[in-house]
């Protein structure tokens, strides 16, 4: 442990446990790592390449040295190759003896895994217990449970009698086993249990009754539940409001939910399981796992997969008896190693688990799989999840129990060990998964592997490129990144692969350190305008090949000079071949006219809907606050007009003792009443601006005009910036309803929740036209929504949509919430105190080849290569669909290259280029294991977005759908695998995460139907899909969920250790914790979870969270302190606190702003915001993950 | 020999024709100019949009010509047509003045091809109307 992540505390932490369980597949942290990066030198690559600013995340690195050094690895378990053989069988599902018999070399390796999932299932286990039991000493017995769990799995998914029965027995004790058949018996009576299936799981619930009747409930509440619980808030509060005596319960609900539970094995482990068995002992602990029965919904599939995964079952159940034993003996005496290990201290033990899983189950066909299906039963662990009921299990924190916590996980390790076996088929095998891991091109059954999310982000996958350019840096990804690392060289290549090309950029992102130079001369390719880079071809020393039309370029005398160490000759020492993001000072020849100085115009709605909701208060006092922060210089304007029924116009001029107002009646007509003074210096007229900006909230707080004539102003504003450009930031809180452009309220309120959204295009072209004049004059306008009603966002955001702008939304603002001024206060701080770059324009460059197909994000697009950016943001990301012109055969890499020209705040003229290189490859399995999931993700809702203007909702929602069966299609073309169903769902580790990120778009506020959404929402998401950045559009899409005991508990230990040097309190690095899936099974309610949203951090708060950590964290002393809506972190004087400052200040490192947090208890009416981002889980409307795999895979031929 | 309102539709026609042949060069140029970076897609846009209704009219003028003097076959080979150009202008994008295109979407190119396609394929229509006109000219005049 120690090794994987220096961070941590040592010894009997039990936030190291959580970490490793979090790894993707729930195996332990060193077994996922390895599963990626099976050497050390693999592992480099795939190290996060964060910067040190950034997240302080452990190397990877260290944590592979286990994998790094396998002669270390402990020998293979004894049982290894017995047991094996036995799994190996049934594995092969449809043919277990014929598979059984052939050498596992001959089995393609998709299907091993599978097989190998009893392993796997145990990994899992181990690292699910590991999880809970550092938290509390109850979880201990979890490491039990997490075997009986996969016996249910196993059986829910398979044929039910034989597997089920053959299953239970394996992990958990042989006693269990007695058990477990004879509640085998008493389920089948369950009239809901579907299959056998279904009877396997049950038995583990007859075993320890109130333990299972939990963990059903918890289960049902998180995610579907089903007939029961339609909302999953409301469950959540059920459980949470009136916690149940687990017996009575218990027995309703086994026989209810478990169908349902059964198909969703992850829900169903979840939560609900461990955290509803207080501290029970081992016995407790295990039934969770059973819990999970198969779904009724998915017979078929289970009947399909049955064939596979019965045969696990039996050969699990016969190996695992000896290791149970095993096991058992270490949970007995937690510090004792396990068995097979190599002795090592309680932390290290995580490590050898790591080292005999790679030995036996990671080499083997398919150690991920394997680990995933322990994951999902391990993961659930926490206790009970909205745990009402857990009232009586202590509340103690891992910190607290840190010996039981390394019980536990002793006790985890060598059930591991005996997984490892299963895994290990052939030599050959294990060779090839190693290759294959190596060279990141191994596979995940996803059915088998709930848990598939990664401890952390996943990295962005790393490009690899030809010897050539094996030195040059490639740009950021950060700033650019293709949805294929591997270019397929033809598109009939790209088509067999079903993947999108596309590239993602977010081209004026922040960068703390970008090379500027300035030269007389840009060296460009003179045929197409291709700026140099690093990845162009030295013919000699006076030529270069230009790398994306291939012409021969010469270069210019003053080239051979490097301005860095002042030396003639060696030109690969120029910053512009060492960098690939780099900024040019351009010279006169890039400028039309003299750069315009920084214009900024504020319109600001004053009618009565905007002055009962009072953001004109806020907005000028944020304005007055940060007026000398806004970039620009000595010649920077700004100006104001406010509208009602009419247009009012603030005249600064020179002499003035205080602003003059003019006011516009002529709405039809507008003109501007003077010529000049309306647009005033605000650097000689900054006392007359102040002044204004105090007065202006008081002139209009007693108007009563209902009009908003936002069209007229516009049409004066534009009047007014026609002369220079610049920015027209619009404050708009109503309907516009007044003059030209009056709109009328299109949205039926009572149709928010309709399968069909009407009204997501404009209703009129006004501003969209108004927008391409402006974009003509190089005006930009953002758009301020700050609506307590409908105001047809659809239509208004048609001046930021087409004229480069941005576009903010503020729904049902109002003064009176504190939470929302300040979310606006900090945006709106941001927004006037960013970057900006005037009159800009960017053009991509391709490959000859390749071509720009589709644009996405906020711009005019001018031609088919160069968009028009009046204002460019540093928060504006950009999508480009890739097509091709002709194929790519004869090249070994390709180009993209963004080039950015801009005026900047000081008028100085710049260009910005970035350039990402590609190899090029003819196989389609490289394509698809090349994949980036995010960059995927990222264009695909860009693409649904213009689906869903263009055709309609749902359209776009069945393309999302239709996306990942193809690709999935795809692969198994790819990968010969055998057609027709199975009991899999077979992905490359590249897109293992696409189904998930998937269902989070399908129940994003953009996308979703069933649940009620108002248009404006719904439309101010879409815009959100078309220009976030990818980082930030990740987290929009799939928020980040953090258990926080981790850093609790590591404040708690360094508050010890760090006594004495409390100076180095602060560069202190913070525990890396585990991301969880979005799923109400890994709540518990002894435990704070944090979501980041992007702009919203949600902290929720269990309802038995120890009084201690509490007082320490939040500073109350007991849940009930909190209100229902509770908004930022109190300030208390803790090492708690204090590191979950640090923590939230790191997750808001690479934001535009600081996101504003909230604090939801457990009962809180708030909850329900938690709990709908919870897209794992099933709603009413809506798919669970596991059930959306099963739907997935049911339609992959 | 005849000069019935026969003969004086088809004449009318292949005058028609001829311009609907320059509108359909026009807009393959147009578009192909856009392609090829030469213009602003809003100025091509302002001069595209104008052209499309009367195109259309002009096309349905001629048509109603053929069905006031019964020329049932050359009726019938248009009728396509029209239809198609009914189901593209009740189709267009939003916009308050008369015209299909788009400037902000003209540069995709799907709707850029699209429209490409649909210049050379209607050139092409319009061209082989045009001999046919002619030989319905010279057979309604050749024919008593």
């Amino acid at each position: 442990m120690s090794a994987y992540n220096p961070n941590y505390v040592p010894p009997a932490h039990a936030p190291m446990p959580l970490n490793g369980n979090n790894m993707v597949n729930g195996l332990p942290g060193g077994v996922q790592q390895q599963q990626q990066q099976p050497g050390p030198p693999t592992g480099q690559p795939y190290l996060p390449q964060k910067q040190p600013q950034q997240f302080q995340q452990p190397p990877p690195a260290a944590a592979y040295p286990g994998a790094g050094a396998p002669g270390n690895l402990p020998p293979p378990p004894q049982f290894n190759s017995g047991i094996a053989s036995q799994f190996l069988p049934p594995t092969s599902g449809a043919a277990p003896s014929v598979q059984q018999q052939l050498p596992p070399s001959t089995l393609p390796p998709h299907m091993r895994p599978p097989t190998v999932n009893g392993p796997p299932l145990t990994n899992g286990s181990n690292g699910a217990s590991s999880a809970n039991s550092s938290r509390t000493a109850s979880p201990r017995p979890m490491g039990t449970a997490p075997q009986y769990a996969h016996g249910p799995i196993a059986a829910a998914l398979n044929n039910p009698p034989p597997a089920s029965g053959l299953r239970p027995s394996p992990q958990p004790a042989s006693q269990s086993l007695a058990n477990l058949t004879n509640n085998l018996e008493n389920l089948n009576l369950n009239p809901n249990r579907t299959n056998g299936g279904a009877n396997v799981v049950s038995p583990p619930q007859q075993q320890y009754p109130p333990l299972t009747q939990k963990d059903f409930r918890g289960v049902a509440t998180a995610q579907t539940g089903p007939p029961q619980f339609n909302d999953a808030s409301s469950l959540l509060a059920a459980s949470g409001v009136a916690p149940i005596v687990p017996n009575a319960m218990a027995t309703p609900f086994s026989g209810q939910k478990p169908p349902n539970l059964g198909p969703n094995p992850a829900k169903m482990f979840g939560s609900a399981a461990m955290p509803v068995r207080p501290p029970p002992p081992q016995a407790g602990q295990r039934i969770p796992y059973g819990v999970p029965p198969p779904t009724n919904s998915e017979q078929q599939n289970q009947q399909n997969n049955n064939i596979q995964r019965a045969a696990p079952p039996p050969g699990a159940s016969a190996a695992w008896p000896p290791n149970l034993a095993k096991a058992v003996v270490p949970g007995a005496q937690p510090l004792v190693p396990p068995p097979q290990q190599q002795p090592l201290l309680p932390p290290p033990q995580q490590q050898p688990q790591a080292q005999t899983y790679p030995y036996t189950q990671a080499y083997p066909p398919a150690p991920q799989q394997q680990p995933p299906p322990p994951q999902s039963a391990m993961q659930p662990p926490p206790p009970g999840m909205f745990g009402a009921q857990p009232t009586g299990a202590p509340l103690q924190y891992q910190a607290q129990v840190p010996p039981q916590a390394y019980g536990q996980q002793i006790q985890q390790p060598p059930q591991a060990a005996p997984g490892g076996p299963f895994a290990t088929p052939a030599p050959l095998n294990v060779a090839q998964q190693g290759f294959s891991r190596l060279w990141g091109q191994d596979t995940i059954d996803l059915m088998q592997n709930r848990h598939i999310l990664s401890p952390a982000t996943r990295p962005p996958p790393k490009v690899v490129l030809h010897n050539q350019f094996h030195e040059s840096i490639n740009c950021s990804p950060s700033i650019m990144r293709c949805t294929l690392t591997k270019i397929p060289e033809s598109n009939n290549l790209l088509q067999k692969s079903r993947l999108p090309l596309g590239i993602v950029i977010h081209p004026f992102r922040d960068v703390n350190s970008l090379p500027v130079i300035q030269c007389i001369n840009i060296v460009r390719c003179r045929l197409c305008r291709t700026y140099i880079n690093p990845f162009v071809y030295f013919v000699d020393s006076k030529m270069w090949k230009c790398n994306l039309c291939y012409r021969v370029n010469e270069l210019p005398d003053d080239f051979q000079f490097d301005p860095a160490t002042k030396t003639y000759g060696d030109v690969t020492r120029r910053p512009e071949v060492r960098s690939s993001t780099i900024e040019f000072i351009a010279p006169s020849e890039y400028m039309l006219r003299p750069p315009q100085p920084a214009m900024y115009l504020f319109l600001f709605d004053v009618s009565i809907i905007a002055q009962q909701s009072g953001y004109l208060e806020a907005a000028c006092a944020v304005l007055n606050r940060h007026l000398d922060e806004m970039p620009g210089d000595a010649r920077t304007q700004v100006g104001f007009i406010c509208f009602d029924s009419f247009v009012h116009f603030y005249s600064m001029a020179e002499g003035l003792n205080q602003p003059h107002e003019m006011t516009l009646l002529d709405i039809e007509d507008p003109f501007l009443p003077r010529p000049d003074s309306l647009l005033v210096n605000l650097k000689e007229c900054k006392e007359l601006v102040r002044d204004l900006l105090k007065q202006l909230p008081k002139r209009f707080a007693h108007t009563h005009d209902p009009g908003s004539a936002l069209g007229a102003a516009l049409q004066v504003a534009f009047k007014l910036m026609q002369a220079s450009g610049g920015r027209i930031t619009v404050f708009q809180s109503c309907l516009p309803n007044k003059g030209p452009g009056a709109l009328e309220p299109r949205e039926d309120p009572n149709n928010r929740s309709a399968k069909d959204v009407a009204h997501l295009n404009p209703a009129t072209d006004f501003y969209k036209r108004f927008a391409l004049e402006c974009s003509g004059y190089q005006i930009a306008c953002d758009l301020f929504l700050m609506n307590q009603q409908y105001s047809d966002m659809a239509t208004i955001s048609g001046i930021s949509k087409h004229s480069g702008g941005c576009v903010h939304h503020f729904p049902l603002y109002q003064k009176t919430k504190p939470h929302m001024v300040d979310s606006f206060r900090t945006c709106f701080k941001r927004y006037l105190t960013r970057k900006i770059g005037f009159e800009a324009v960017m053009r991509i460059r391709c490959t000859r080849g390749l071509q720009v197909h589709t644009f996405h994000g906020n711009f005019f697009v001018r031609s088919t290569d160069l968009l028009s950016l009046p204002n460019v943001n540093p928060d504006a990301g950009y999508g480009m669909q890739i097509s091709y012109d002709e194929s790519l055969t004869d090249v070994k890499t390709i180009c993209f290259q963004a080039a950015l020209l801009y005026t900047n705040s000081e008028g100085e003229r710049r260009i910005r280029v970035h350039t990402v290189c590609l190899p090029v490859t003819a196989s389609l399995p490289e394509v698809m294991h090349s994949a980036d999931t995010e960059a995927i993700i990222g264009l695909l809702s860009k693409m649904a977005v213009d689906r869903s203007v263009a055709s309609n909702l749902s359209d776009a929602r069945d393309a999302f759908i239709n996306a990942t069966i193809d690709v999935y299609n795809a692969f198994k073309i790819a990968q010969n695998l055998p057609s027709g169903q199975s009991g899999q769902l077979i992905a490359p580790r590249s897109l293992a995460l696409l189904p998930l990120y998937i269902l989070g778009l399908l129940k994003h506020p953009a996308f979703r139907v069933g649940t009620s959404t108002r248009l404006d929402d719904r439309v101010f998401a879409m815009d959100c899909m078309k220009t976030l950045p990818l980082d930030q559009l990740m987290k929009y899409v799939y928020p980040e969920l953090y258990k926080i005991d981790a850093l609790i508990y590591h404040a708690r230990n360094s508050n010890v250790s760090s006594t004495q040097d409390d100076d180095e309190d602060e560069d202190e690095p913070l525990p890396e914790l585990p991301r969880l899936q979005l799923s109400a099974e890994h709540l518990d309610s002894r435990s704070i979870f944090l979501m980041d949203c992007g702009t919203l951090i949600m902290l929720y708060v269990g309802l038995n969270v120890p009084p201690d950590v509490l007082e320490a964290v939040l500073g109350i002393s007991s849940t009930a302190e909190l209100g229902d809506y509770v908004y930022g972190l109190p300030n208390v004087v803790s090492n708690e606190n204090d590191v979950l400052k640090r923590f939230i200040l790191r997750l808001n490192y690479d934001k535009p702003y600081s996101a504003l947090v909230q604090i939801i208890r457990d009962t809180s009416t708030a909850k329900g915001q938690f709990i709908e981002r919870l897209t794992d889980d099933r709603s009413e409307s809506s798919l669970s993950y596991y059930e959306f795999l099963q739907h997935i895979r049911a339609q992959v031929k | 020999m005849a000069f019935n309102f026969t003969a004086f539709t088809y004449i009318v026609a292949l005058i028609g024709d001829a311009f609907l042949i320059f509108f359909a060069i026009f807009h393959v140029i147009a578009f192909d100019e856009l392609k090829t970076d030469y213009k602003n897609p809003i100025d091509q846009c302002n001069s595209l949009n104008p052209l499309v209704l009367p195109e259309y009219l002009l096309h349905i003028f001629l048509n109603l010509l053929f069905l006031f003097c019964g020329e049932w076959f050359s009726l019938c080979i248009n009728i396509p047509l029209i239809a198609y150009h009914i189901w593209r202008y009740k189709n267009r994008p939003v916009m308050s003045g008369p015209g299909l295109y788009d400037p902000t979407t003209v540069l995709k190119t799907d709707t850029l091809s699209r429209n490409m396609r649909e210049g050379w394929i209607k050139l092409a229509v319009y061209l082989i109307s045009f001999f046919y006109y002619i030989y319905g000219m010279v057979y309604s005049l050749i024919s008593t």
